[in-house]
């Protein structure tokens, strides 16, 4: 009598450790942005032109050169930096020189930026410059969007033709 | 620093650990049997996960809706297997924590030991991996905020050329190549794990790899009992539009999802490479002194193996015979692998206090602590009780409950050091009338298995035994903690009281080589043998 109770007990104690176990295996809820609110996401992969940074060589440079290294261009390895700047509602929430990845700089920049917003109407402006001029943009898109709770809006730009999507 | 946190750590386990050792048994106790339970519970995830992956549809398109199927459509049994598979996971990372918790708590990672607590450090990472990449492959919501918290956790370091955790947001460019990696890691991962669990208990002799039966089968009812009150379910399919705002978190794997919002990437994995380096580094923070290695004198070693058999840290080989005696094989100690526990003096047959050669030699002896020095400080300590009226001699594990008495007291590295020859030496030679052998918690042994083969020997299930003829109520075994010392002094004194029932022992003159060895000169304790 007194072994079955207390296999009772050892049964009762290892139940109750493995429903523990059970029970926060999903629960208790976690979230992870506000209720009513919305993510933003500026997400895009895009390499700056090379060919932009190309210089004419003059006839005696070329002619310096081995034979089968003449080309009228003079063209860099590297790419040079995006910039780009993300508005909301007027306010700008991000703006950032991306350089471009890998050892040699003549990779792709990139970016991925969360933004946590309360939903609602909002305008929303993306500007970015993939050539090397200073001042204005190359590529633009600026529009009225409506953010509903749990929303996950995203940014894109599409190199090929050069467009920013919005989702 | 790290002492005191040890010590108070050490004080939580045995809180839980003792009143467990009175329900189950030291034999049944859980907390006793950690590491087989990690065992049991991977090969429940083993066998659930194939059965599960058989149904599984590795695309990206239809996992989610192949696991739906399984979970709602088959018979329930699969249902049940699902959540066999994920908490009997879930159970791996408790019984990780609490082992790791445990081992650290009693001392048991430093000096020789680090091997075991330096291999496990991997395992938690591949554990982690394997149960992150898991719940990646369901493609509910949970799975969208995992792919999503663990890709831009990656595109924190500078591994990738494009951040993946693109490929987790509606880009329209959602491809599975990523998912595919996962469902390939989830299995390639686990069978890592389970390599390196095997490297773990390298060095451990005996290792405890499979729970008692009673254990494992009431261990398995519960878990089935909790798949069924609780049965595990996917929470609605990925909408790559929609952010997973609210899901139902594996605390277990996944505590450091929600300290990415919190802290940021960089700072998770600063604490993640800050933790596993001081993990990886504890087992010299600060070292462990340790006695030297235990010696093998060839002169009295006739290969019998005992001490190969019986040392738990596999720091014992046979190895051929090099001295041209005619015995096949000798006793070769690794010094790097032995703690100096003593357990090999205590089961080498040449380790016997008769012998009555002024200097006591033995087969494998501790040349800190040697087996002529423990007949000394027996006798000594016998003499000390002169004036007892009940003299109980006690041999008491430096770990364990009796340590810290104060007369009578012979300290040991192990309990498991004593041939028991010595026992009958002391009783029949009536040096005292009672033998009180008292070691650390019968689940909880330092030495790990001191405390099993003291009570083989003494039970004559294991060579060398003590013989038939040491009056078995003359001799009490104690087996309690190091913060069990007033529970030590009760079965002490019950013990005494015991002995005193007993018809006297009359005094004796102590044998004259014996006598005169010890007198001649001051008598110190080596150093660390007590505590
Ligand atoms: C899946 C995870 C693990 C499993 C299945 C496992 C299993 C085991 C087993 C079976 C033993 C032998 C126990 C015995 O027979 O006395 C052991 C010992 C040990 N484990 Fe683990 N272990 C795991 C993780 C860890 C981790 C994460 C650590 C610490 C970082 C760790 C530290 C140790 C130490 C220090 C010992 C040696 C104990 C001794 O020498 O007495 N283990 N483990
Ligand atoms: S002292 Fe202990 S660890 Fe060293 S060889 Fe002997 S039994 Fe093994
Ligand atoms: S127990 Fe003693 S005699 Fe036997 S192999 Fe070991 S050292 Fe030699």
């Amino acid at each position: 009598m007194t072994r079955y109770l207390r296999l009772t007990g050892q049964f009762v104690v290892i139940l109750l450790l493995f429903s523990a176990a059970a029970a926060f295996a999903n629960w208790p809820i976690y979230r992870q942005i506000p209720e009513g609110h919305a993510v933003i996401v500026l997400t895009f992969v895009h390499g700056a032109d090379r060919k932009a940074e190309c210089r004419t060589r003059s006839p005696a440079e070329i002619a310096k050169l081995a034979p089968n290294m003449r080309r009228l261009l003079d063209c860099p390895r590297g790419r040079p930096a995006i910039y780009v700047e993300l508005d909301l509602a007027g306010k700008s929430i991000y703006r950032a020189t991306l350089p471009p990845s890998g050892i040699a700089s003549d990779g792709n920049s990139r970016v991925y930026q969360r933004f946590v917003v309360p939903a609602g109407q909002y305008q929303v402006a993306v500007r970015m410059r993939d050539t090397p001029r200073t001042e204005g943009f190359d590529h633009q898109r600026n529009e009225t969007v409506t953010l509903v709770g749990e929303q996950m809006f995203v940014v894109d730009f599409r190199s090929e033709t050069g467009d920013f999507i919005f989702r | 620093m790290i002492g005191a946190i040890r010590s108070v750590l050490r004080r939580g386990i045995e809180w839980i650990e003792r009143p467990l050792d009175r329900l189950f048994g030291p034999a049944l106790n859980p907390i006793a049997q950690l590491g087989a339970l990690g065992f049991f519970f991977f090969w429940i995830v083993s066998v659930s996960g194939i059965y599960l992956f058989i149904f599984f549809d590795t695309g990206i398109e239809r996992a989610y809706e192949s696991v739906e199927n399984l979970t709602n459509n088959h018979w329930y049994h699969a249902g049940v297997m699902r959540s066999l598979h994920r908490y009997a996971s879930d159970l791996m990372v408790v019984m990780l924590v609490t082992h790791m918790l445990r081992e650290f708590a009693y001392d048991h990672y430093r000096g020789t030991r680090w091997f075991s607590w330096f291999t496990g450090v991997p395992i938690i990472w591949l554990l982690y991996t394997s149960g992150i990449t898991g719940y990646w492959l369901v493609w509910d919501k949970l799975a969208q905020y995992v792919a999503l918290v663990s890709s831009e956790l990656l595109d924190w370091l500078p591994i990738f050329g494009e951040p993946i955790a693109r490929n987790f947001v509606s880009t329209g460019t959602l491809t599975s190549r990523f998912f595919s990696l996962m469902v390939f890691m989830h299995v390639a991962v686990p069978l890592f794990l389970l390599f390196a669990m095997w490297i773990h208990i390298l060095h451990i002799s005996r290792p405890k790899m499979n729970p008692p039966r009673t254990l494992a089968v009431m261990s398995l009812i519960a878990l089935i009992a909790a798949s069924l009150w609780n049965p595990a379910v996917s929470q609605g399919h990925v909408d790559l539009a929609r952010v997973p705002a609210a899901v139902g978190l594996d605390w277990f794997f996944l505590p450091l999802y929600p300290l990415t919002d919190l802290w940021g990437n960089g700072a998770v994995w600063a604490f993640l490479g800050t933790f596993s380096l001081m993990l990886g580094l504890m087992p010299w923070l600060p070292p462990l002194r340790r006695a030297k290695a235990a010696e093998v004198d060839l002169a009295h070693c006739n290969g019998c193996a005992r001490c190969a058999e019986d040392c738990p840290y596999e720091a014992i080989r046979m190895v051929r015979r090099s001295d041209g005696l005619p015995f096949p094989t000798e006793a070769q100690v690794n010094p790097s692998l032995c703690v100096s526990c003593g357990i090999c003096v205590g089961s080498c047959p040449s380790s016997t206090p008769f012998r009555r050669s002024q200097e006591l030699k033995t087969g494998i002896d501790l040349p800190d602590y040697s087996l002529q020095r423990l007949r000394e400080l027996t006798v000594e300590a016998a003499g000390s009780l002169f004036q007892e009226k009940r003299r109980i001699l006690i041999f008491a594990c430096e770990h364990g409950g009796g340590a810290g008495h104060l007369t009578g007291v012979v300290p040991l590295p192990c309990v498991a050091m004593i041939p028991p020859s010595l026992i009958d030496f002391v009783l029949s030679k009536k040096l005292a009338d009672g033998v009180a052998v008292a070691g650390c918690a019968e689940s909880a042994c330092f030495n790990r298995l001191g405390v099993a083969w003291t009570e083989q020997r003494f039970a004559g299930e294991r060579d060398p035994y003590l013989r038939k003829r040491v009056p078995r109520n003359r001799l009490k075994t104690i087996w309690v903690s190091a913060l069990e010392t007033s529970r030590f002094e009760r079965e002490l004194a019950a013990f005494a009281e015991q002995v005193a029932a007993l018809p006297e022992a009359p005094l004796v003159q102590l044998p004259q080589p014996i006598a005169a060895s010890p007198s001649t000169e001051p008598r110190r304790v080596p150093e660390g043998t007590l505590p």
